[in-house]
This record gives structure tokens, sequence and C-alpha cells, in this order.
């Protein structure tokens, strides 16, 4: 099963890029890029390449008495082009250091 | 203001609580949006809603106007609220309830 333990075990380029992306603008005390793609393949947004769905769980100090809404913006900012055109669905939890 | 923002701007006032989505209440066209109907049906509003499939004015408008990249986008008496992993935050803190309460917006029948 090539497909899944590409999935597993490398990540792609779009992972690759909001990892990097994510670590350089908050240098994250924790950071999860789940690809949940697998999950949702042959549904609406899939596109073949494996990398249209994603989850991002970020623990970073940059956070601390932010507002979700703020939070959220700010990680989407981050991410650039990527949440809504080249990533068809991206959840995000933004956490401050001893939130759960 | 645009045309299209002025579209908006009477859309997210026409009801208390307006969500923008891909596909319809009965129908959603995408997992956020089905979750972020499920939630204000669990908050027991009446909400109207838009599905941005099929305006590709309002789809592309929308994002600008909220300053926002994503669907669904929930807003609470023509204020902008966030969109699906918002709303799950908050519901589940109890504090989007809360915040209906607090706005008084119009119950489900």
């Amino acid at each position: 099963m090539p497909y899944i333990r590409r999935m597993t075990s490398t990540p792609g380029p779009v992972e690759t890029e909001i990892r990097q992306r994510l670590e350089a603008e908050f240098s994250p005390r924790e950071l999860i890029v789940s690809n949940d793609s697998a999950m949702h393949s042959g549904h609406s947004g899939d596109d073949g390449s494996g990398e249209s769905h994603f989850t991002v769980t970020i623990v970073s100090d940059a956070f601390a008495g932010v507002s979700r809404l703020q939070r959220q913006r700010m990680v989407n900012g981050a991410l650039g082009d990527l949440p809504g055109q080249r990533v068809h669905a991206l959840a995000i939890k933004a956490r401050a250091p001893g939130e759960a | 203001m645009s045309d299209v923002n002025a579209r908006i701007q009477d859309i997210v006032t026409a009801d208390d609580v307006v969500l923008f989505m891909k596909g319809t209440p009965l129908f959603p066209q995408c997992g956020f949006s089905s979750r972020a109907v499920a939630i204000l049906d669990h908050c027991g509003v009446a909400f109207g809603s838009v599905d941005v499939l099929q305006d590709m004015e309002i789809r592309q408008g929308i994002k600008s106007f909220s300053d926002w990249p994503t669907i669904p986008q929930l807003y609470v008496k023509g204020e902008f609220v966030g969109g699906s992993d918002i709303m799950m935050e908050m519901f589940e803190a109890g504090e989007l309830q809360q915040l209906m309460n607090e706005k008084q917006v119009a119950k489900a029948d």
C-alpha cells in the first residue's frame, strides 16, 4: 500500500509548507499538522493530491490573551494562500500554553 | 461600497443569524458547513443561510467582506463571529449559546 505509506510517514510539500510557515511565524511550543486527506478520498474537495484536508494544532505564546477570532486570523495570515485556495479544508486549533 | 459588499451587508442584517455555507442546511456540501448547521440546530436558533456554491459573486465577496478565507462563516446581528472551528470551540464552552441569548436572537420554530 504505497499510497497509505506516503500519507503517514513522509509529509508532502503542502504539509511541509504549512509546518515551515507556522514555525517561522509563531515559534510554537507544540505543532501537530495532521493530514486527514485519506479520510476524505473521493469526496468533494479531494483533488487527488493527497493533501486536501489538514488539521493544525498549534500551541504558542503568541496566542496568550488573544481572542479566538484573532488567533485564527493570525494563523490564516501566516499560511497565506493555503487556506481556502490551495488547501480545501483546514481545521485550526490555536492555543496558548496551559490552555486545554 | 461595491455592489457585492452592499448585497452582503443586506444579507447579514436580514436575519438575526446568518450562515454562509456550501450547500443548504438540509443538504450541506461540505463537512465544515454540515457541522456549522448542526451547531446552530443545537443552539435552537432560527437562521438564514446562503449557499455560496450557487453565487460566485458572494462566494468571493464574502471572503474579503469578512477578511476570512474560508466557508462557512457565521454572522450574528450583522457581526462576524467566525468559521466552523470557532463555532465549535464557542459551542463546547457554552459561549455560543450565551452570545445568542445576549443578542436576543430569534428562536427556531
